[in-house]
């Protein structure tokens, strides 16, 4: 059963996470976003730095 | 509804969490997967063999390599703790790491340490060049595979060839800047390989009641003391004049020299020390002294060929 047609004060289905289960997976989530967006930077530096400054230069 | 799929868990943090269930691992039980320890000392080799390396490599490529080598490093140490985690929990000096604590399932480890050998590897190869990603992959098979799941429960030689992990990162730097593989990149192999045994044997000495308590055939456990400080004393008998060898082949100047000479020397005094007191306190002492000193040994090895690659006009060497 889905916990939105609950009544309130009903025990809501599955798992139900402490406050600090939820905080360790908000921190976990972090910290997996800044890996990807320093993932991101790193691959488009490294994109400029192989194939050069003159890559910007080119016939519109 | 059932009773069990409602209710919280609350799992202490010194009993192994069952998979499936929910997760109390912080960012910092992710951290300690990957051996920050071990991995600061990987990077500062590689580096060395980064900088060390014939030709020009530009600074973004060489952090791109470094940054490769350290990530396959914690992978390695993250799919060691997996494989470990049973011997982890009766040591005293690992038993608060995150599998035997609780805090991360074995499943979680593996996991995180196969998504990073294979994508620290991918990324080098892609990045950087072929050569040093494949050292890179045969390092991590060596540590994980090799050493780990094979040789450490398995021969009393254990730390011997499986510190061959351990010495090939300064290897793999060399490659990912020169794209080849030098003769003195061979030496820095060599000397943290020979590095090795005196080091954890030292180590070994006095923590052998935690080994063989995990059952892990260490040569102390195996062999005895006595011939354990035989071995440290040849080991560091090889080990000194090969440390000195970049000196005597003109590949470092003479601050490498003296250095290697001089702190060669106090790792000699020790090991004969360790060879020599083996009974009581005293024992223990020596070995705790080597053990400690082994570790600043290498690091100034490689903090002067570091020194003399980065600033060499500026020491006259």
């Amino acid at each position: 059963m889905n916990d939105d047609n609950k009544k309130p004060g009903e025990a809501p289905d599955g798992v139900v996470l402490t406050e600090e289960q939820k905080r360790s997976r908000r921190s976990r989530s972090i910290a997996i976003a800044v890996v990807l967006a320093a993932l991101c930077v790193l691959f488009y530096v490294v994109t400029i730095v192989k194939l050069g400054p003159a890559v910007l230069v080119r016939p519109l | 509804m059932s009773d069990v799929a409602s209710r919280e868990y609350d799992l202490t943090p010194t009993e192994p969490r069952a998979p499936g269930t929910p997760s109390y691992a912080s960012v910092a039980d992710y951290v300690a997967l990957l051996k920050p320890r071990v991995m600061s000392l990987v990077i500062f080799t590689a580096l060395v063999g980064i900088v060390r390396a014939p030709g020009e490599v530009h600074p973004v490529i060489a952090f791109t390599a470094l940054l490769c080598i350290a990530i396959g490093a914690g992978a390695s140490g993250a799919l060691n703790m997996w494989w470990d985690a049973d011997i982890d929990a009766v040591m005293t000096r690992t038993r608060r790491r995150p599998i035997p604590a609780g805090r991360v399932t074995p499943g979680e480890a593996l996991a995180f340490g196969i998504t990073l050998a294979v994508g620290s590897v991918l990324v080098l190869g892609l990045l950087v060049n072929a050569l040093s990603a494949a050292l890179l992959a045969f390092t991590i098979f060596f540590y994980a595979v090799i050493y780990t799941m094979w040789l450490k429960r398995w021969t009393p030689q254990n730390i011997v060839i499986g510190g061959a992990a351990g010495a090939f990162p300064p290897m793999v730097g060399w490659a990912a800047a020169s794209g080849g593989i030098g003769l003195e990149s061979v030496l820095l192999f060599l000397i943290i390989f020979f590095w090795t045994p005196p080091h954890f044997w030292a180590l070994a000495l006095y923590k052998s009641g935690d080994y063989a308590r995990a059952g892990v055939p260490m040569l102390p456990v195996v062999a005895g003391p006595s011939e354990t400080r035989r071995q440290i004393l040849l080991y560091t008998l090889l080990l000194v004049p090969l440390a000195m060898s970049p000196f005597f082949l003109g590949m470092a100047g003479l601050g490498y020299g003296l250095v290697s000479g001089i702190s060669g020397a106090l790792m000699l005094l020790l090991a004969v020390q360790v060879y020599r007191r083996r009974e009581g306190a005293p024992a223990e002492v020596a070995a705790r002294r080597l053990f400690g000193f082994s570790i600043l040994y290498l690091f100034l090895l490689f903090a002067v060929l570091l020194i003399e690659a980065i600033a060499p006009a500026g020491f006259g060497l």
